[in-house]
């Protein structure tokens, strides 16, 4: 793809009526939806008019008055943005009337604004650069003498990007962006007439202010005044490819606007079904470390971890990783080794590493990192519904009427998709928020929650059940929907189960906290309020109950009858942009692609058939069982792609002793990650900029991943590991991920009208994509069940066994916060770290003071698995006996912390309920100082002899 | 019911094995005991690896009293043939 920019009508679609209109524009007949602009409706049939403040991606404005039009029998000059069609209308778009207005608007506008075209950084990429020539503007009759507002000094406090006052026309199109695409409201108009001017929050500087850099104020700006810092160092792009955001589950598609090799910007892509043309700060910006100096780029092996690493060619590492595999095989068994996908990478490459575990070790010792996020919702979802995903595509939120958001803080972790629910929040849905700590969501600008049911962690379950007593024993169940679409013998049992005493509002607010009253209205609320969709994330799933907590959820939107339509549904809010993709390619050990089990003999033929050898029919190790195998010594050689297990998974005392147990871990990877301090061989992985492929979101939104720039390490992750799975003796032969998507398509039911060539056509496709739906499935459920009929399941509240007392009286849970993603492995190495650069400790402000601590106070969080420290942060957000913090830095190890407990049916850890004390401490650890030693000891690579 | 963590905070296999079985029984014992035990062994089937469940039908032998009866019950089922 050259460079040409996305078309801009210059005002949103018509809201639908059904209706259309006939007009004359410029004499030519046109035919459009009722409610469409004039302007809209003359660049969808080719005119564009002359415009400054009105974009496609917001709503009219009228204020820049350059779009001005005739109107025959109408008097004045309408402005076309702010004007609707009407039947029998005859437009002018250019008169000698027009042309002269609209030069005396541009001349008016030009005089105030630097003529220094050339050496500006948006010069060629300029919409007042263009509309002056648009409409002809050749003198400027008013002269640079008088008071201008040229000069004013730039703000570039933003590391992303600067703002310069000079150069703005105050279209209020980057207000209005951040206000109706954001909804942050962190940008205004300062002032009056000529003294207007463009202020963040309380005229403060951007990166203080309550920006969030998002970069819609600067994607929105028609000038030069907001613009990307690397545009102003690198230069305009001269061309453009639309890939995959590689960051958290919403799949935001960007176009990647390139110079050479050189990546100019990400500039989120209007027609992305996904994201619709919004971003956030770590998509839109933060992709810096794909050029971070720690890449590592050349392949390395040691004997010993105590070693320091040895740089070797890729000739060498990849015989020296098949050799150890098939050595401990030999000597320790088949069983005796296993791997772990990455929900980072794409769904190729993740198809090839578990076909490497299952053809190439001959066993289904396989993982990936959904175990310790989202597996619940494969089980809890598969067992109810008969499909491990979501129900519903992200357009759907727009037809809620009623939003349940429990255990996710979508404006934090996935912030675009975030911004959407607020839109639709804004336009009159209510809200009803389910989290221990105050997320933004409850109270922000335009947006508060009817309920805010703040319940203590761990107890989810019975605040669900009591929900469900509520919605049953006052017979707000949907009993027409119940008998066609369900199991009307197990809705009863759970009818009887749930109307009991026991699990009433009132019985259960000495678990929760929660005042009954409240928990009576939310669940009224959620049953009669109209289209009722419910959200959760990862305060749902990683708790001892989390598999429980999703079958309850379901339990309630059967009931209901929300499913099966749009503006309802259960919705899994993915963490990783590939989760979903990951585990639809078969990365869990007792399911092959497209969810089946392994004992089922009709798959595993297929795939034999496929593969050409005979598959193991038991179900393989979990990440928390091959760990718990290795220091049993039965377990001696770990392939992992992508994932940094010593930092993100639970209790790292018992993933390091897991690790320093086996001979061989071979980590593919960016960066020398915690993990890679136990590892043998280190591969270098590609970024996403380096590689084709597809990642699947959160909405089963399959959608490219475009190569704009050479691997830097050589090799993109999926032909590594075809290199080793041919040093196995595999002998594959894929020539493109295309062919891995065919074979894919060809083993997995859901999958089979997915190729290259449809998803290049379509932009992506919702799976199912098959036969019985040839262009994808964004609602399910909608005619019935996957399973048949939806399956009520009883679930009886279970506390947690990490109970609080005197020693440890505190309950810990973690989370992610906007600017940082997961341990951070990718943000810690951009300028993300302005907003975040260390974990802090929320605590509330009586909590610290029984304690002595004050704000910024290094403080010891102690569990009973460990113990570290990091600084403090006293804020109401928490409630009063709960703390909070984030995992982003390797430094704090919060899961140094986090215990053993986990799921009950998927071992998903537990880490949202964590007993802990909190006191006053003099700074790092012991133990904190010891691994950052040893993490040291471990990073040493040995210089590369010169060569003869 | 806890897990018992070593001094290192890591604990042994075997009580962790235990642990699951337990909690699975408890997540499911509101189904009634003989459902219960049919659906805690179709569980354990299901998910767990040759070698585990080999370990927790050791374990049911080695220490009778650590399991609860549907957890004890449903490891029975899954060692009949």
């Amino acid at each position: 793809m050259g460079f040409t920019r996305e078309t801009d009508h210059g005002t949103p679609p018509a809201i639908a009526t059904g209706r259309n209109i006939t007009l004359t524009i410029d004499g030519e007949s046109v035919t459009l939806p009722e409610g469409t602009s004039i302007m809209r409706a003359a660049s969808l049939t080719g005119t564009a008019i002359p415009k400054l403040c009105a974009s496609d991606n917001l709503e009219s404005f009228g204020s820049c008055r350059l779009c001005l039009v005739e109107v025959e029998g109408r008097a004045g000059y309408p402005a076309s943005c702010t004007t609707p069609i009407a039947e029998g209308m005859t437009v002018h778009t250019q008169t000698d009337r027009l042309k002269q207005l609209r030069r005396g608007v541009m001349e008016l506008y030009i005089s105030d604004h630097p003529l220094d075209c050339l050496t500006c950084a948006a010069n060629g990429d300029c919409e007042l650069q263009d509309q002056a020539g648009a409409v002809g503007l050749r003198d400027v009759r008013y002269g640079y003498d008088g008071a201008t507002n040229m000069g004013q000094p730039k703000d570039q406090s933003n590391p992303y990007f600067d703002f310069d006052p000079s150069k703005c026309i105050v279209c209020s199109r980057c207000v209005r962006a951040c206000d109706e695409v954001q909804g942050t409201y962190a940008l205004t108009i300062e002032g009056m007439g000529f003294g207007s001017k463009i202020a963040a929050s309380q005229n403060d500087a951007f990166l203080s202010s309550e920006c969030v850099s998002c970069g819609a104020c600067v994607q929105a700006c028609p000038t030069a005044s907001l613009i990307e810092k690397k545009v102003v160092e690198t230069g305009t792009p001269d061309r453009a490819v639309v890939t995959t955001c590689a960051y958290c589950g919403v799949g935001c598609t960007f176009r990647a606007e390139m110079r050479g090799e050189e990546l100019v910007r990400m500039v989120p892509w209007k027609d992305g079904k996904a994201n619709r043309g919004h971003s956030c700060v770590k998509g839109r910006f933060a992709w810096g470390y794909a050029q971070h100096q720690d890449r590592i780029l050349n392949p390395m092996i040691r004997a010993s971890v105590t070693e320091p690493w040895r740089e070797v060619s890729w000739d060498e590492a990849i015989a020296y990783t098949a050799n150890e595999f098939r050595r401990i095989q030999a000597q320790y068994g088949r069983l005796s080794v296993g791997g772990i996908t990455s929900s980072r990478c794409t769904n190729e490459e993740t198809f090839l590493v578990q076909k490497m575990i299952r053809q190439g070790f001959g066993n289904n010792n396989v993982d990936t990192c959904a175990r310790v996020c989202h597996s619940p919702t494969g089980y809890g979802l598969k067992t109810t519904f008969g499909t491990s995903a979501g129900t519903q595509d992200f357009d759907s939120v727009m037809h809620a009427d009623v939003i349940l958001v429990i255990g996710a803080n979508p404006t934090d972790a996935h912030p675009v998709f975030g911004s959407r629910m607020k839109k639709r929040l804004r336009q009159g849905a209510k809200l009803i928020v389910i989290d221990p700590r105050q997320i933004d969501l409850v109270k922000s600008p335009h947006v508060e929650a009817e309920h805010h049911l703040p319940l203590r962690p761990g107890t989810n379950v019975a605040l669900l059940t009591a929900m469900a007593h509520v919605v049953v024993t006052e017979k707000l169940y949907d009993e027409a929907f119940i008998r066609e679409r369900c199991d009307w013998d197990e809705f009863q049992d759970w009818a009887d189960f749930v109307s009991e005493a026991a699990r009433s509002p009132e019985a259960i607010e000495p678990l929760t906290g929660v005042r009954p009253a409240d928990v009576r209205a939310a669940a009224r609320l959620y049953a009669t309020g109209g289209n009722a969709a419910i959200y959760y994330g990862l305060g749902v799933t990683e708790h001892s109950q989390g598999s429980s907590t999703v079958m309850a959820i379901a339990n309630l939107a059967m009931a209901t009858g929300n499913i099966g339509r749009e503006g309802v549904g259960v919705n899994p809010l993915r963490g990783q942009n590939n989760v979903q993709g990951a585990c639809d390619m078969g990365s869990f050990p007792h399911e092959f692609s497209g969810y089946r089990h392994v004992s089922d003999d009709g798959a595993r033929a297929m795939f034999e058939s496929a593969w050409g050898v005979k598959l193991d029919h038991e179900p393989g190790l979990r990440i928390p069982n091959m760990l718990d195998a290795a220091t049993d010594g039965t377990f001696k050689g770990l392939f992992i792609q992508g994932e940094d297990i010593l930092q993100s998974d639970p209790n790292t005392r018992h993933v390091a002793a897991g690790l320093a147990a086996m001979e061989c871990v071979v980590v593919q990877d960016l960066f020398l990650n915690e993990t890679a301090n136990y590892a043998h061989v280190f591969l270098p992985g590609s970024t996403f900029l380096e590689k084709d492929g597809t990642f699947t979101n959160a909405e089963r939104r399959i959608q490219r991943v475009r190569k704009v720039m050479a691997p830097l390490n050589g090799h993109a992750d999926w032909e590594i590991v075809q290199l080793v799975a041919n040093a196995l003796g595999l002998g594959w032969d894929y020539a493109h991920p295309s062919e891995i998507m065919d074979e894919i398509a060809a083993l997995t039911p859901t999958f089979t009208g997915v190729h290259y060539d449809r998803l290049d056509a379509e932009g992506s496709l919702q799976w199912p994509a098959n036969d019985a739906a040839p262009d994808g499935t964004p609602t399910m459920h909608i005619d019935g069940f996957v399973r048949g009929k939806g399956k009520f399941v009883v679930t009886d509240y279970v506390p947690t066994d990490e109970k609080t007392g005197p020693r440890f009286p505190l309950l810990l849970t973690t989370g992610r916060i906007l600017s940082h993603y997961n341990v951070g492995a990718q943000t810690r190495r951009t300028a993300n770290t302005a907003w975040h650069p260390e974990d802090r400790l929320e605590i509330h402000p009586n909590d610290a003071e029984n304690r002595g601590v004050k704000e910024g106070d290094w403080v010891s969080l102690r569990s009973r698995a460990g113990e570290t420290t990091l600084r403090a942060l006293i804020t109401e957000r928490v409630a009063p006996g709960v703390v909070y913090t984030t995992f982003h830095h390797p430094d704090t190890q919060a899961n140094v912390i986090t215990t053993d407990y986990s799921d009950w049916a998927t071992n998903c850890p537990e880490y949202k309920v964590t007993a802990v004390q909190v006191g006053l401490s003099n700074g790092p650890s012991d133990w904190q100082e010891d691994y950052a030693d040893h993490a040291r000891q471990s990073r040493r690579i040995l210089p590369v002899e010169a060569a003869e | 019911m806890t897990i018992a963590h070593d001094e290192d905070g890591v604990m042994s296999t075997g009580d962790r094995l235990i642990y699951m079985a337990n909690q699975i029984a408890r997540n499911m014992a509101s189904e009634g005991r003989e459902r219960a035990e049919v659906m805690v062994a179709d569980h354990i089937r299901s998910f767990w690896d040759p070698a585990m469940r080999a370990r927790i039908g050791q374990l049911a032998a080695e220490r009778p009293g650590a399991l609860l009866p549907i957890a004890a019950a449903a490891i029975a089922r899954i060692a009949q043939p």
